[in-house]
């Protein structure tokens, strides 16, 4: 496995060389000559394949029995056994969160172990590492973020992910006497679970919900609603004003999703939600908090409450628009306090909403917020230093750093009350009230996360359609339906079940 | 002589092809052996599963959908490019008002012209993408097109460009078209070039016209590079990547309007970690192009005229 693992990088990418790169090169030789050449050239592409085929089954293999516990020696500083100058390779995703947060962590483990640690930035986590995690040299410590992420269900399976259990067993850095399980939020590490298996470390929380600037409300005697009704009678009041109510990323409009689908768990209770997780048949088209959230957003469509354009808005340009005070509302997640400073006015008073009540008999009571442990840290059980990106996670998670990381990117960890006595940032703060006052009745959703395919691509298409006014809201949740017992039904998509 | 000819050519000729072998042949040939199989990408590990990608992709409406619009693509972007591009490179050339002392000429600044022209060219593709994103931002005073279209009052053809469903995949054509005429006009131009000017003289002598000139003597003598031309743009248009997937709506949308082949195949392997479904999707676009490739050379094929 280690000897045909150099060559494994050039698999994966064949299918987007014939699909581009090759096509374009080839025009110059002219079709006809090449499809001669390749017959000319079969007796010398037979050996070839065979010597190439051999990389493409080569690398990854079965499970390795040392995942379990890695690491040399171990001691009371050094409880996951990390050897003194064992080099680590970091790769973070570097989107609205940076990653200066993580290059400040991994200096602490330089100076503590005197060990090189090579960092890498990037938005394409998923295209650029794929290669690698088939080759079997993936780097210790992934951030498995943003759009062009890692399948970390297929990873998992293959028993590419470290399983985790040691780091939560270790003490943390702050507290001897406490274990990382004590000093971390209890979804975060229901959330990282495969089966029984903890092996990826959601970092952050995300606080999702309706975004506004808590300035433009009280200029205009305005007060946040709290039922959807509220709203619409609210979005009256700011049309008249010539302010559109909302805005919305249309380019991604899985960025409504955060609202629309919290807003159904929230009004017809997490069981009807989890049926949705667990894609059983009629879970859409049965639950009638679906109908009452999907009809609320054709009729802000109808009467018109998006901002106009705002179909062909990127993430940035819708926030821009709003914080320009085109628009009033935006279905966001926490991170949008760091990603829309540059445009943020100072006195704009960045804060979040909870989710809206239904017309009465709702499965969770007032006040319930949508929060998801985020920014996936995974570790590579077949990478060179298991141990050291454990370390690496041990350092992130201590109190020093949670709070760097609160003071960077304006966003919470999941360690708790780690901001305690900090000056918050305003969207931070607003983030961190509404948290605290949602106490346990805390939304937590898979869908999207379990089949992206469906969420981004298939309900984003519709939902693109709903908000333009285009698609009613019957045809939404039938399609939605539809576009759900399809990937039930496909044998080549995992399945994931959740119980609570 | 003949002895060591032989010799001296597989002396000369196997470096080559050794490395046409395995950097162009064995990937195409590894893209047949993965489509076969089961394989996510992530692993070293494949399950043989014969042809059941192909069976997958055939009912596969996504696909076809994305193949339609590839379609579309080819049919529209080569057509209208060449057709610019032979324009452009005439009236840089043979268009102009008549001078003396010389038979034909191009239209005044043609130099500068074609040097505009050729910009979009030199600029990458993903740049041209971004700027073009940009150009089409819905908002009314952010948006480059939207705001142009208000400050000469024509607010009602203020649109939400790509978010628009039955605007997109035009929008996208249209950039594909802007970014690649100036690429024709210069080659036209050279090959306008190397027409002798005795049958220009004899035709201007005849009383043609541009007109005349230019369906009678330029467009049949241009025959060969239009058709080179033809393959490269229709193969182009068989593409698509890198525009759509930076340009359109929620990847390839709105609601699939403008989803290509390419980017199928991008999201099947990238997103959905299936690459021997997404290989077969290569196997699938290997096909389409290069059918369209034979059948342009065989029905476009002509008298060649020699001068």
């Amino acid at each position: 496995m280690g000897s045909t693992s150099a060559e494994n990088p050039e698999n994966p990418e064949n299918p987007e060389h014939t699909g581009t790169t090759v096509n374009k090169e080839s025009a110059g030789v002219g079709r006809r000559d090449l499809i001669k050449r390749s017959v000319a050239l079969g007796l010398i592409s037979v050996p070839t394949m065979s010597f190439l085929s051999a990389c493409a089954t080569g690398g990854g293999g079965g499970d390795d029995d040392a995942s379990k516990a890695p690491g040399g020696p171990k001691s009371a500083t050094n409880p996951l056994g990390v050897e003194k100058g064992a080099a680590l390779e970091a790769f973070i995703f570097k989107g609205g969160l940076g990653d200066q947060y993580a290059k400040d962590a991994e200096a602490d483990y330089k100076a503590k172990y005197g060990a090189q640690v090579k960092h890498t930035g990037t938005q394409q986590v998923g295209p650029k590492l794929t290669p690698r995690f088939a080759g079997g040299n993936p780097p210790d410590v992934i951030d498995n973020s943003g759009a062009d992420h890692l399948d970390m269900n297929k990873l998992s399976t293959q028993g590419q992910l470290q399983d985790l259990q040691a780091l939560l067993d270790a003490p943390s850095m702050d507290d001897a006497d406490k274990k990382i399980s004590d000093v971390i939020h209890p979804s975060t590490i229901e959330k990282g679970k495969h089966g029984d298996t903890f092996d990826v470390l959601y970092y952050a929380f995300t606080i999702y919900g309706t975004w506004y600037s808590q300035k433009a409300l009280d200029d205009n005697g305005w007060q946040y609603p709290k039922t959807l009704d509220e709203m619409v009678t609210l979005c009256g009041e700011i049309k008249k004003k010539g302010i559109a109510p909302w805005t919305y990323a249309g380019k991604y409009p899985y960025y409504v999703h955060f609202n629309l689908f919290a807003q159904i768990a929230k009004i017809g209770g997490m069981d009807g939600w989890i049926a949705i997780d667990n894609l059983e048949p009629k879970a859409w088209t049965s639950n009638d908090a679906v109908k009452q959230v999907v009809e609320h957003y054709e009729e802000l469509a109808a009467k018109k409450y998006f901002l106009e354009g705002s179909q062909g808005l990127t993430h940035i340009q819708s926030q821009t628009a709003w914080n320009k005070g085109k628009a009033i509302f935006i279905p966001n997640g926490s991170w949008v306090e760091n990603e829309a400073a540059p445009t943020t006015p100072k006195d704009f008073a960045m804060s979040v909403g909870a989710l809206f009540d239904g017309s009465g008999g709702d499965g969770m009571p007032h006040g319930t917020l949508r929060a998801e442990p985020s920014e996936p840290y995974i570790v590579a059980s077949k990478g060179k230093n298991p141990a050291g990106g454990m370390e690496m996670l041990r350092i992130m998670l201590s109190k020093k750093h949670a709070q760097n990381f609160a003071k960077l990117v304006k966003s919470l960890t999941c360690v708790v009350d780690a901001t305690e006595g900090m000056t918050l940032s305003p969207g931070l703060a607003s983030a961190s009230t509404a948290f605290k006052e949602a106490g346990d009745n805390i939304i937590s959703l898979q869908l999207q996360e379990w089949y992206p395919s469906l969420t981004d691509e298939k309900i984003g298409g519709l939902t693109g359609q709903l908000l333009t006014g285009e698609m009613k809201a019957a045809d939404w949740i039938k399609k939605t339906q539809e576009y759900a017992d399809a990937v039930a039904k496909d044998d080549s998509v995992k399945k994931f079940k959740r119980e609570k | 002589m003949q002895h060591g000819k032989y010799r001296f050519i597989v002396g000369f000729l196997a470096l080559p092809v050794i490395v046409y072998a395995i950097f162009v042949i064995s990937p195409f040939v590894q893209a047949f052996q993965i489509s076969l199989t089961d394989w996510s990408g992530l692993v070293g590990t494949a399950k043989f599963v014969g042809f059941e990608n192909f069976e997958r992709l055939w009912n596969n409406e996504d696909f076809w959908n994305a193949l339609r619009h590839n379609v579309y693509l080819l049919i529209a972007v080569p057509i209208v490019t060449l057709a610019l591009g032979l324009f452009f490179a005439f009236m840089l050339n043979v268009g102009g008002k008549r001078r003396k002392n010389e038979v034909i000429t191009g239209v005044a600044g043609s130099k500068f012209y074609r040097f505009v022209f050729f910009f979009p060219q030199v600029i990458s593709i993903t740049i041209i993408a971004v700027i073009w994103f940009n150009i089409y931002n819905p908002d009314p005073n952010d948006g480059m097109l939207n705001s142009l279209l208000g400050a000469v009052g024509l607010d009602s053809l203020q649109n939400a460009w790509l978010g628009e469903k039955s605007l997109a995949l035009l929008c996208i054509m249209a950039v594909m078209i802007w970014s690649h005429v100036g690429f024709y006009v210069v080659l036209f131009s050279a090959a306008m070039a190397s027409i002798p000017r005795d049958i220009y003289e004899a035709a201007l002598l005849d009383g043609a016209g541009r007109f005349h000139t230019f369906f009678r003597i330029t467009l049949p003598l241009l025959w060969d590079t239009v058709q080179t031309g033809w393959v490269y743009m229709g193969i182009i248009a068989l593409d698509g990547f890198a525009l759509v997937q930076i340009m359109s709506v929620n990847m390839g949308g709105p609601d699939g309007a403008t989803d290509v082949m390419p980017l199928r195949l991008y999201l099947t392997a990238f997103r959905d970690s299936q690459f021997g479904y997404a290989s077969a999707m290569g196997i699938a676009m290997l096909i389409v192009t290069m059918t369209f490739a034979v059948l342009t050379m065989r029905f476009a094929r002509r008298e060649r005229i020699e001068f």
